[in-house]
């Protein structure tokens, strides 16, 4: 295996499973976007922070809503900025090019370094989204039509695309991508994480939250099972608060912070 | 031929196109298997599946391609001569195991290794015997057996064939009836766009029109954004046969009646079939007459009708063939039911048996009047393409059955 891969192993604040950082060498060393799959709070956009930090990249996040459109990732030409300008001539008008903004994915491709570019929850925007995306990802290159300028890469950026499931995927697109479902982390592993933010727990206590998590994950017919970062935030809370949770009977403390719906509530009542 | 793992792949409906498969061996020229069955496990994976409900279908690939692999004889003889000539790793054994080891001598060794695997034709588990894991012969790995050669994989963790064979992914292939999130993410596909409402986009053409118009003075034209004008009428069979599926029609309707989602949607029930009324509630207190909604809705609207299309022939072919006693119908359902989709241009009937049950039933009937689907993710998304841009009808029965 040569130097340049295996370069990405999980920060000290982020326990990566071997596949995933397997999967982010693998789109580090192929150069193709890496698309994140996984149950919400498991740490997908968490981990974009993270390769950025190990790898010293800069982060540039794109967060993706309803109504983004690709072009806006590129740059955006403000049309009624200039007309207004034009309107009281206070500024120089002809001069189109001050006039468009680089988007995340354009400051991305347009920047000297190699850059960590996150492309998060791009399931959120239209069904076409990802498609309109095809060219650019895969030339990393654009071109500014107002001006006609073209920016091309000098160093491909590590694309980090993170999705919900929302919406099926564009197979065109998917066909350009690495890709890796996070899955659910273990007892083990779990434990590993919570250690990480909380580095001084007791064991017998991490223990105890970690067997009450999991079992109120099993609990059948919930809709919202609690993930990774309700853990956090729910011994975050008990800490704070310092209750002991070996002390406490059958109810939960904080309950708030791990459900967040009247009807998971409910049926957790009931059973 | 490593090509054959590519087609194996394919004949498991993993769709791996060519451009996927030069990735992955581009990946691997630079070394990022790390040489190993495990790495090649993941490194295929995250390049060739792109969906976790073909993780499973991966899985059974890799095991059916590399379980030959896997006791392949040659490559694990260096295993067993290390294993013989590391004398630290006789430690665990009692005196007469270590006699009794010795006595066998290297060549009997591995004949007895590659008799077990003849005569063994599965994986094996736990045991003192086979070749396998977690036993207690000698063979094998993550055993008990103090001593035991390792074959495959590495130790601690999970080796790839392992995962594999574990199938954790089963839960989420694609053919297995859905929830509702997964409904709300089909039925997204189900829009037609068109631009009414608040007006919120600037609209440039017409601005600069505007403006010059203006003589030069700036006057900005802004148009509605883009929304789904997709109207929805939803059918649905509710008791009787239809009680099994009740929660999954719940789900749909959940899903279909989240507000915003089209521009309109109203929903009915009926009982086994379609006569001349149908009903605003679950408990058939409020009539609507079909003539009327047939009246009063325009052809453009989509008719979607859920239910198992499972009854007495009389029921859907004979007038006065209503399951309820007292009621008479003077046309037969059959008769209603084709003049529904005589007048929706676009319908489809969702119907939640599995395609297997639909031959030379009153489904087949009813598939002929109204272009079936099987009310699956698979299903809906056909259905829904359908819904939209029209085109082909599924054939009533020759329709595949996936099992």
């Amino acid at each position: 295996m040569s130097d340049a891969f295996n370069q990405f192993s999980g920060t000290t604040t982020y326990i990566a499973s071997d596949d995933l950082q397997q999967a982010v060498n693998v789109s580090c060393a192929l150069e193709k976007p890496l698309l994140l799959r996984g149950e919400p709070g498991t740490g997908k956009t968490v981990l974009a922070e993270n390769v950025a930090t190990s790898l010293g990249m800069e982060l540039i996040s794109w967060h993706v809503k309803s109504t983004t459109k690709a072009r806006d990732g590129l740059y955006v030409y403000d049309t009624v900025a200039r007309l207004h300008d034009s309107r009281f001539g206070d500024a120089d008008v002809k001069d189109i090019s001050s006039y468009i903004k680089l988007g995340p994915l354009g400051r991305a491709l347009a920047s000297d370094k190699r850059v960590v570019l996150l492309i998060d929850e791009i399931d959120k925007a239209d069904i076409e989204f990802p498609n309109d995306l095809l060219t650019e990802i895969d030339a990393m290159k654009f071109f500014i039509d107002e001006t006609g300028k073209e920016i091309v890469a000098k160093e491909r950026p590590l694309v980090i695309i993170t999705s919900n499931n929302e919406k099926e995927l564009p197979d065109a697109f998917l066909r350009r991508c690495i890709f890796h479902y996070i899955d659910f982390p273990d007892t083990e592993l779990m434990t590993k994480i919570v250690r990480v933010h909380h580095p001084n727990m007791e064991e017998k206590v991490l223990d105890q939250c970690l067997e009450l998590f999991f079992k109120l994950r099993d609990v059948p017919r919930i809709r919202k099972r609690p993930s990774t970062s309700e853990l956090i935030d729910w011994i975050f809370a008990l800490r704070k608060a310092g209750v002991d949770i070996s002390r406490v009977g059958s109810g939960i403390p904080f309950l708030g912070t791990l459900l967040k719906n009247e009807q998971d509530m409910a049926i957790l009542g009931n059973n | 031929m490593l090509i054959d793992f590519l087609f194996e792949l394919r004949r498991q409906r993993v769709n791996v196109s060519s451009h996927e498969w030069m990735g992955l061996m581009e990946a691997m020229g630079k070394g990022l298997h790390n040489s190993s069955l495990d790495g090649f496990y993941r490194l295929a994976r995250c390049i060739c599946v792109k969906d976790i409900s073909d993780f499973d279908a991966f899985d059974q690939a890799f095991l059916s391609y590399f379980k030959h692999v896997y006791v392949d004889v040659a490559a694990v003889t260096d295993d067993l001569l290390d294993w013989l000539r590391d004398p630290n790793k006789f430690d665990g054994l009692s005196e007469e195991e270590r006699k009794m080891l010795q006595s066998l001598g290297l060549e009997e060794l591995k004949r007895m290794f590659e008799e077990r695997l003849k005569e063994q034709d599965e994986r094996h588990d736990g045991g003192g015997k086979w070749i396998g894991t977690g036993g207690k012969s000698p063979f094998g790995h993550g055993g008990y057996h103090p001593s035991g050669v390792r074959i495959g994989g590495p130790g601690g963790g999970r080796s790839a064939m392992q995962v594999a064979e574990m199938r954790r992914f089963r839960d989420y292939r694609k053919d297995r009836v859905l929830d509702v999130r997964q409904i709300d993410v089909a039925l997204r596909g189900l829009r037609r766009l068109g631009r009414e409402g608040a007006v919120e986009d600037l609209d440039l053409d017409q601005t600069v029109d505007a403006t010059c118009k203006n003589a030069g003075d700036l006057e900005l034209v802004y148009t509605p954004p883009k929304r789904n004008r997709m109207k929805l009428i939803l059918l649905m069979d509710v008791g009787g046969s239809m009680d099994p599926f009740s929660r999954l029609v719940e789900q749909l309707f959940t899903a279909a009646s989240r507000t915003g989602r089209f521009a309109s949607f109203e929903h009915y029930y009926f009982h086994n079939c379609v006569y001349e009324n149908i009903y605003e509630d679950a408990a058939f207190h409020k009539p609507v007459a079909v003539a009327d909604l047939i009246a009063r809705t325009s052809r453009d609207e989509r008719l979607v009708v859920v239910g198992d299309a499972l009854m007495h022939p009389g029921e859907l072919m004979s007038p006065g063939g209503s399951i309820y006693f007292y009621h008479h119908n003077a046309a037969a359902g059959a008769t209603w039911l084709r003049r529904l989709e005589d007048h929706y241009r676009f319908t489809a009937w969702l119907n939640p048996e599995p395609h297997q049950y639909w031959p030379r039933t009153t489904i087949e009937a009813i598939a002929s009047i109204f272009p079936m689907y099987h009310l699956s993710l698979e299903g809906l998304e056909d259905a829904i393409r359908h819904l939209v841009r029209g085109g082909q009808r599924p054939d009533p029965v020759g329709a595949e059955p996936f099992s």
